[in-house]
């Protein structure tokens, strides 16, 4: 060893590689699961993989699975992601995590931990409060898609029952596709129901608006941007996700409307 | 357009609790979004869909950036909230449903566009980010 500094990184790659992999794999896998872009995870990871003594790590993301490696030489560690969210409270968390790693300020370890933590959190608002969030959602974007307020109204409770219909069936079966197509042809017998019965007047004004928490518009996007930035496999596979749930969103709506 | 400013900020903030935003940053997720919204009204009078899209994406990425800088947080948080009542979804699912009618021609008139739309938010949020990091990098130069 010539210098103390080149023998403490030895000591450090001889006790942790696996500890920092882990770390990098950790924070990726958290990313992914709540909705960052790709060049965000990417980008992440081998920040945080220079910051712990590994300049020439590299990754390759896409919506289901993270490989990663410290260097050219070194065998690819890959890591499996069976679903994905949105949640920007993740997403914020990870990345002051990782800038704080990379200035020095965390230790590898209180990293991990904090990783870990974060992990395991649970949405921040109660399911409840993302029913009525979801609820008013709806109740908004039938009158910005020039609904009246008498369709607005409607709206309130139905889009409530759709997501939380959502939430439920996605309990009770793992598939989401399933859950989606429940949801809104829910949301649409509601929504035919309530015309019929003189309180709404536009059905269709009431449906697209109670479907809009459901709808896939921000995995569309953030599709394009991926096949934009050059991420072509993510960008294709999100865009792919995107059109199954509209097309579970479309078919349970599209049901509705034939039926009657 | 009262009605309008008001449902949009609503909107915008309870569509960031389903996200998961954290709390304090609800305001200004709704506020970016109104602003969005507003901006995309009033450009789709004098042009064309996508185009209004462009440029209130545009305007809500600048904001972005700001609230980032000004909150200490980052960006993807305000930019979310800012383009959702901007984002093709109601677009999508409308295609779909003309595809199940089978009303194929209207269905793709429907798809394109919102192709078209998603594609002119991706760009403005990048054009966005690049106009933000210019003008960091000018501030920096001038603050040394």
């Amino acid at each position: 060893m010539d210098s103390p500094s080149t023998d403490n990184t030895s000591i450090n790659s001889n006790t942790s590689t696996h500890d920092i992999i882990d770390l990098c794999l950790l924070a990726g896998k958290i990313m992914l699961q709540s909705g960052a872009e790709t060049y965000r995870v990417e980008d992440t990871m081998s920040r945080m993989a220079a910051a712990l003594g590994f300049p020439g790590a590299h990754s390759y993301v896409t919506p289901t699975v993270i490989m990663f490696t410290t260097s050219r030489t070194e065998p690819v560690k890959l890591f499996r992601i069976a679903e994905r969210t949105t949640d920007l409270q993740k997403v914020s968390e990870v990345n002051d995590i990782s800038r704080r790693l990379s200035e020095r300020q965390l230790t590898a370890a209180e990293a991990r931990e904090r990783l870990g933590i974060v992990d395991d959190a649970a949405h921040a608002y109660p399911v409840w409060l993302q029913i009525a969030a979801a609820a008013l959602t709806g109740a908004c974007f039938t009158v910005m898609f020039k609904g009246s307020l008498w369709d607005a109204l409607p709206s309130l409770p139905i889009s409530g029952a759709g997501f939380a219909a959502v939430i439920y069936l996605h309990r009770l079966v793992q598939v989401r596709f399933f859950a989606e197509f429940i949801a809104s042809f829910i949301i649409g017998l509601l929504a035919f129901f309530s015309v019929k019965f003189g309180v709404g007047r536009e059905m269709d004004k009431i449906i697209i608006g109670c479907v809009m928490p459901l709808v896939p518009g921000l995995l569309i996007t953030n599709a394009v941007r991926d096949l934009m930035a050059g991420h072509l496999v993510s960008g294709l596979s999100k865009g792919a996700d995107a059109f199954l749930t509209a097309f579970a969103i479309g078919t349970g709506i599209g049901l509705v409307l034939s039926l009657f | 357009m009262i009605l309008q400013l008001i449902t949009s900020f609503i909107a915008a903030a309870s569509f960031c609790i389903l996200f998961n935003a954290p709390a304090r940053a609800l305001l200004q997720c709704g506020f970016a979004g109104m602003i969005g919204w507003m901006l995309y009204l009033q450009l789709d009078y004098e042009w064309d869909t996508v185009v209004a899209t462009f440029g209130a994406t545009l305007v809500v990425g600048v904001i972005s950036q700001f609230f980032a800088r000004s909150f200490k947080m980052p960006v993807i948080i305000f930019s979310v909230g800012g383009i959702i009542p901007l984002v093709p979804g109601g677009l999508a699912y409308d295609a779909m449903r003309r595809f199940v009618e089978n009303d194929n021609n209207h269905g793709i008139q429907l798809a394109v566009q919102a192709l078209l739309l998603s594609g002119a938010i991706a760009a403005g949020l990048v054009l966005s980010e690049v106009m933000g990091q210019m003008f960091l990098r000018r501030t920096r130069r001038s603050g040394i």
